[in-house]
């Protein structure tokens, strides 16, 4: 599927009017949840942490110290991919689906469309560009979330906090999250279109092959996840 | 004109279809008929190139389709529209825009060029008051228009209908021939339709193809299928006792009048 992918598209314009819908699609579509996930995620991390946390000798900024790296490292991209592998994964996976039921990949087909580069190839890119960006919004989300929830439960201040977040700061953390959120990008956009693309069948088969999808990309994710850990950490 | 020479096609084990030759004429309305399962969905998807056949030629006016490289295939797609059975319009897109796409994708113009022969399509189609709604909005009928439209904007030199007619009512369908036929005609293209419409085949067919078991059993025109003595294409084309009794008047009334001709010669 990805070997015919890349060929020269049939017309520029309208492969990146293609990508653009599908950068608003993915990237602006997904926004909503990434915002309520990230926000709760530091939460309830904040709250975990000060309630594990209890020995007087451990100071407060500590707690935020953690929230961030644990955030950074694997809330933010592993957690929000996992949820976007659903979202976003199980709607390529029944649009492509869709498509080839009713004969409309068969249609551009006949027209001398390369259907794989004009419907899957906007769709890759569009991952790999906007999850990225979605990851790094995430991970603001999820810290801001934290100080929110820790302020609010009385649990340590903002100047604490941010105290904290400042404390023994590694930018490798930064560059080990994104290349993961590429990574898990071209997962949730490529396996979905694989399943969605080679349906066969009708509306019960859309819906097994979107079902199979998302499971089978989360199961990436987590596998990834583990082995880029494994090997970069 | 499309030539299928030797064309063979199967799945695994099974053999749809084993050999076949026909051709298909330009400037006529070209029916493959069958029964379900006579393998004419497989045949006309291999003559299109959505299935790649086992062995044999597809030639279009004389050029071997099969033995195409990507880059010469595309430019005989592009000459080639088709309507297939369930319209196949893409639901995210208006009725202007779904006649618009093979343009934007392949043709050359300004804009305005391009909305002006969208236009003249639907116009040609009776549906321009319908440019603005989306597929989901319009009936089957008028998506069929809607496909024919599609199909025929880039001006194809081939047209492939797979089963224009299923799921109309028999005014539409009968509107739907018309209409391929008269644009066969004007355009002077080659059109070739999938069907086990009975009306179809009576109104349009010009050059029929009787598909059975995969192979090719009988080849003829709506006047010849009358006469045939062929008893497979008979069970299938009179398989009510209705249309049985009106073949019977039928060739009564064509003996009438070739009498009636002779009378007059005579005289």
């Amino acid at each position: 599927m990805l070997k015919g992918m890349f060929s020269r598209p049939e017309n520029m314009k309208m492969f990146w009017r293609e990508f653009m819908r599908q950068c608003v699609d993915i990237g602006i579509g997904s926004l909503g949840i990434v915002f309520i996930i990230s926000l709760f995620m530091g939460g309830v991390t904040t709250l975990q942490i000060a309630y594990q946390l209890v020995s007087p000798l451990i100071p407060k900024a500590t707690i935020a110290q953690v929230v961030r790296d644990t955030i950074i490292l694997e809330f933010a991209p592993t957690l929000t991919c996992i949820v976007l592998a659903g979202v976003v994964g199980s709607k390529i996976a029944s649009e492509l689906g869709n498509m080839r039921v009713s004969e409309q990949i068969d249609a551009q087909e006949i027209m001398g469309i390369n259907t794989k580069g004009y419907l899957i190839r906007p769709k890759i890119l569009a991952a790999i560009i906007m999850i990225p960006c979605l990851i790094c919004i995430s991970g603001f989300l999820g810290i801001w979330g934290g100080q929110k929830a820790g302020e609010l439960g009385g649990i340590l201040s903002a100047d604490q906090y941010w105290q904290g977040l400042r404390q023994d700061f590694r930018a490798y953390n930064i560059f080990f999250a994104l290349f993961k959120s590429f990574v898990f990008a071209f997962i949730i956009a490529s396996v979905p279109s694989y399943y969605g693309y080679n349906v066969q069948g009708g509306a019960l088969e859309i819906g097994k092959a979107s079902t199979s999808a998302v499971v089978v990309t989360c199961v990436l994710i987590l596998f990834m996840d583990y082995l880029l850990a494994a090997l970069l950490l | 004109m499309i030539e299928l020479v030797n064309i063979k096609k199967g799945f695994g084990d099974k053999i749809i279809l084993p050999d076949v030759s026909a051709v298909m004429e330009t400037g006529k309305v070209n029916l493959i008929i069958g029964t379900s399962g006579s393998g004419k969905t497989v045949m006309m998807k291999c003559m299109v190139g959505l299935m790649p056949i086992d062995a044999g030629k597809v030639l279009y006016d004389g050029k071997d389709f099969t033995g195409m490289n990507d880059h010469e295939k595309k430019e005989i797609r592009q000459q080639i529209g088709m309507l297939f059975q369930g319209s196949a319009l893409f639901d995210s897109m208006t009725v202007e825009q779904n006649v618009m796409f093979p343009l934007d994708m392949f043709g050359k113009g300004t804009l305005r060029e391009k909305k002006t022969r969208v236009m003249e399509c639907l116009e040609r189609v009776n549906l321009k008051e319908a440019a603005k709604k989306y597929p989901a909005e319009i009936s089957g009928g008028m998506k069929k228009r809607v496909g024919i439209a599609r199909a025929i904007v880039l001006n194809p030199k081939y047209l492939f209908c797979d089963e224009p007619n299923s799921g109309l009512d028999p005014q539409t369908s009968l509107l739907i021939d018309k209409l391929i036929k008269e644009l066969t005609l004007e355009y002077n293209i080659t059109t070739v339709i999938n069907t086990h419409d009975m009306n179809t085949v009576m109104e349009s067919g010009d050059h029929i193809v009787y598909m059975y078991q995969g192979r090719k059993q009988w080849e003829g025109s709506n006047k010849d299928i009358i006469f045939s003595k062929d008893e497979k294409l008979n069970d299938f084309i009179f398989a009510s006792e209705f249309l049985r009794d009106a073949k019977e008047m039928r060739q009564m009334e064509m003996f009438q009048d070739q009498n009636w001709r002779n009378q007059i010669k005579k005289d």
